[in-house]
């Protein structure tokens, strides 16, 4: 296991306490302990406070727009299937502004890691409901109490067949670190949806709220049936852990020409376009 | 002998008019003619009236045709919608078991007797055209036998049966109409903008084609689709524009040469993207092919008004360059260029093509492969990994490495950022920055591709085109020329940035310049203003959805024309 001081130590824009913190050493550790060179792996994200972590690892990183983290992230694979890609964004970037492109992702089954750091709150904006708050929950935009029904990602993931989908809580931290290893290990979509609580903006879904009721799971992750109704619970008891699993294989995998690593470093091969052209004769 | 001749094949859509225009293009192309086939076709899968009207001559066509020798109706309402376009002595084919009156020219097919089911009439169809032009039959039988290929030898059988039978039916009653000149010799190809797009991309090393399906711009995508696995190309369709276009610039982070095809609609969601490429100095290529709007406008039909969209999109300041191919040669070269561009200044680039030009099939030489310059490569160096930084800016364009080659860490950011890319709020910073990104003009000014002249110096009518209006325009000056007037052309393959220099003297020295243009309020001649101050007072413009033809623009000149 590499050291973790690799992935250097850098100032944040975080508000002291802040849950991000704690994903930002449990993002580090998952990279120590899977040996991976800061030149082996890219981290993109989109636009929220989570999505600043790519500029507090040492790595190669990709700080795209908002919503916009899985996108740039599943090309990035496609033509570099060498890389490790872990997306990292908050639940307004990944379930409000990138809905679709999550379903999307889910999909594809590329073989990347997505870890949303979901403090049910839009951070970076300083307060208003995400797609993860509760109902009832009074937010600056919503005096009356949020009326809309929160997006429960971990059951849309399992309903749509995510091939590993995870929920951790940055609070704790080995279990935080373990799980995103697990999801980075795994060959395929892999899901974390991390429970990191705002501190400044969320008074409900605070640290003890989080820790009361985080609560590892106890169903095989291969049963469908059971990782639905435990995907389906969420609020006294919070399941944490793997989900659902299943194995497929990755698109990449799939594609042929992705199977010959890094598409850069192919030369044009004009003898094959010659041909191509040559066919409309 | 004539020098050209104009067919017209209408019906609905279903028919199968679009295998017949094809086909029968390749066959006039291999027997050593000249073609343009323009498509006019409606936003539907069946039903609706389409069209295909094809230019068939014995030296190299420009623009479409305005008047036709012949017309092939599949369908009755055809007749009525293009007799007025009809030339003198002109043949109408009609379907013989329709009930029609009886008047010059007209003549039924039996393509009851000729085409047991009603899935042959296309082939039927072909084979009495191909007997008419007098193509020869192991040109036609070929084309039939490859184009059914794939369903079996059964039904490529079946198909030969139902030509030869209409070709002897047509030897024995209908005219000849043979096609125009002597063929020669040389293998020419037959092909659409967007096809020769394609292989511009694919000679260029483009790796990654995000997409999301649109017309006129699909086939392009599609085009690399078939070609994906063999030539190396990752072809994704997106969930959305705005995946498409973002997954572009993450291809491109990886080192992929990256092409966006979409148009109009399409592009008004990609403009976040653009942006993204602006503030990360990301190469990529955005395929425009235009078609006409505000919103869904005219879905299948052609217009040139996304000039200013493409020239503004993104918020912001950052430079782009925009190439307009004016015909399928320069869809093949500008292509090719605009990645070699997009790697040189890293940043967005344009090609700006439209409907008709996409899909028009033509006649092209084969393109030289062999002489193609070649086209700019990131720094594969990976020399000091520790002392890189993605931002350096001790030049406008810094090294460009790409994640996993070496121990160099790149960092691409959205943010105003320093030189590694990290985000930052310093005014100096921001200033310098923004500065080095906007001195990247000068890569850009390096390679403007200047205006295509035609003509006498001082003329005394200048007409001023871009893109696809471009070629009519020297068709319509080369028409003038011939009834004695000092007429001139100016054709910009490349609309953004300007040189001025190259061509300001040319509009000052003209009795009266005349900016034609797809669009109807003469963007063009608008950013010639802006650009050079000088004012294009007379235009003449089409937003009607359908391409500029001579025959249009001659019209409209008349009275300007008058005047001088």
């Amino acid at each position: 296991m590499i050291d973790s001081k690799i992935y250097g130590e850098h100032v944040t824009a975080w508000c002291p306490g802040c849950g991000n913190h704690d994903v930002l050493l449990a993002l580090k550790d998952a990279l120590a302990r899977q040996d991976l060179e800061p030149h082996r792996f890219a981290v993109v994200s989109g636009i929220g406070q989570a999505a600043k972590i790519v500029h507090y690892v040492r790595g190669n990183g990709f700080n795209g727009l908002h919503g916009r983290a899985l996108p740039p992230a599943q090309a990035l694979k496609l033509v570099n299937p060498e890389l490790k890609v872990v997306v990292e964004s908050g639940d307004g970037c990944s379930y409000g502004e990138g809905g679709n492109h999550l379903l999307a992702a889910i999909r594809r089954n590329l073989d990347i890691t997505l870890i949303v750091h979901n403090n049910q709150i839009y951070g970076l904006t300083k307060g208003q409901a995400s797609p993860t708050t509760m109902t009832g929950h009074v937010t600056k935009n919503n005096p009356l109490g949020v009326f809309d029904q929160p997006f429960n990602p971990v059951a849309v993931a399992v309903a749509m067949r995510a091939s590993f989908v995870a929920r951790s809580f940055s609070g704790f931290k080995e279990h935080a670190a373990a799980t995103i290893v697990a999801a980075m290990q795994h060959k395929g979509f892999s899901l974390v949806d991390m429970h990191s609580p705002c501190i400044s903006f969320n008074k409900v879904n605070t640290f003890a709220w989080y820790k009361s009721r985080c609560k590892e799971v106890s169903h095989d992750p291969a049963n469908w049936d059971e990782a639905m109704k435990t995907a389906m619970v969420f609020g006294e008891e919070i399941p944490i852990g793997v989900i659902y699993r299943e194995q497929r294989p990755s698109k990449e995998t799939l594609l042929p020409q992705c199977r010959d690593g890094a598409m850069y470093r192919r030369p044009v091969d004009m003898d094959k376009v010659a041909a191509h052209m040559l066919s409309y004769a | 002998m004539r020098e050209e001749l104009h067919l017209i094949l209408g019906g609905e859509a279903g028919q199968g008019l679009d295998t017949v225009a094809g086909l029968l293009g390749k066959a006039v192309v291999r027997s050593g003619r000249h073609l343009l086939t323009v498509q006019h076709v409606m936003s539907r899968v069946r039903g609706g009236h389409n069209n295909f009207r094809m230019r068939l001559a014995s030296r190299p066509v420009q623009g479409p045709p305005d008047t036709f020798d012949l017309l092939a109706a599949m369908s009755r309402e055809s007749v009525d919608l293009h007799r007025e376009r009809l030339a003198e002595g002109a043949v109408i084919l009609v379907d013989g078991g329709w009930d029609m009156a009886p008047e010059p020219g007209l003549i039924g097919v039996p393509f009851a007797e000729l085409a047991a089911r009603p899935v042959f009439r296309n082939v039927a169809l072909m084979g009495v055209l191909g007997a008419m032009l007098g193509i020869e039959a192991d040109i036609l039988r070929e084309l039939v036998a490859d184009n059914f290929r794939a369903k079996g030898d059964q039904i490529v059988s079946s198909n030969l049966d139902v030509l030869a039978a209409s070709m002897r039916w047509a030897a024995d009653n209908t005219p000849s109409l043979p096609l125009p000149g002597e063929g020669d010799s040389v293998t020419r190809l037959a092909m659409d903008g967007n096809q020769a797009l394609v292989l511009g991309a694919l000679a260029a090393g483009v790796r990654f084609c995000g997409y999301y399906p649109m017309s006129p711009a699909t086939s392009i995508a599609e085009g690399l689709a078939q070609v994906a696995v063999d030539m190396g190309v990752v072809v994704e369709q997106a969930e959305d524009e705005i995946a498409a276009a973002n997954m572009a610039l993450g291809a491109s982070f990886g080192g992929a040469r990256s092409i966006v095809p979409t148009s109009g609609g399409g592009f008004a969601l990609m403009t976040e993207a653009v942006s993204l490429a602006g503030v990360m100095e990301m190469p990529v290529v955005f395929a425009v092919a235009q078609r006409p709007g505000p919103a869904t406008g005219l879905a299948t039909r052609t217009e040139q008004a996304d000039l200013e969209l493409v020239l503004r999109a993104g918020h912001g300041e950052f430079h782009r360059a925009i190439l307009a191919p004016a015909d399928v040669a320069d869809c093949f070269h500008l292509t090719h260029k605009a990645f070699d561009l997009a790697e040189k200044s890293q940043g967005p680039v344009f090609i700006l093509s439209d409907q008709y030009l996409a899909s028009a099939v033509r006649s092209v030489e084969p393109f030289d492969l062999g002489s193609l310059p070649s086209v700019a490569e990131p720094d594969l160096s990976d020399a000091d990994p520790d002392g890189y930084h993605r931002y350096d800016w001790s030049a406008p364009v810094s090294p460009r490495r790409i994640p996993g080659h070496g121990k160099s860490l790149v960092l691409a950011d959205c943010h105003e950022h320093d030189e590694q890319g990290h985000i930052i709020e310093a005014a100096d910073i921001r200033v310098r920055m923004q500065d080095k990104r906007l001195a990247k003009m000068d890569v850009l000014q390096a390679e403007v591709l200047p205006p295509v002249f035609t003509g006498e110096d001082e003329s005394d009518l200048l007409l001023v085109g871009w893109g696809s209006s471009g070629e009519v325009l020297r068709e319509v000056a080369g028409i003038l020329q011939g009834r004695g007037v000092k007429a001139a052309s100016l054709c910009f393959t490349q609309v953004w940035p300007l040189a001025p220099e190259t061509f300001l003297q040319r509009l000052h020295a003209a009795e009266c310049v005349v900016a034609v243009e797809g669009n109807s309020t003469a963007q063009f001649a608008r950013l010639l203003r802006e650009t050079t101050g000088f004012h294009i007072a007379n235009s003449v413009l089409r937003y009607d959805g359908r391409a500029l033809t001579a025959g249009y623009v001659l019209e409209r000149l008349a009275p300007i024309l008058e005047a001088l």
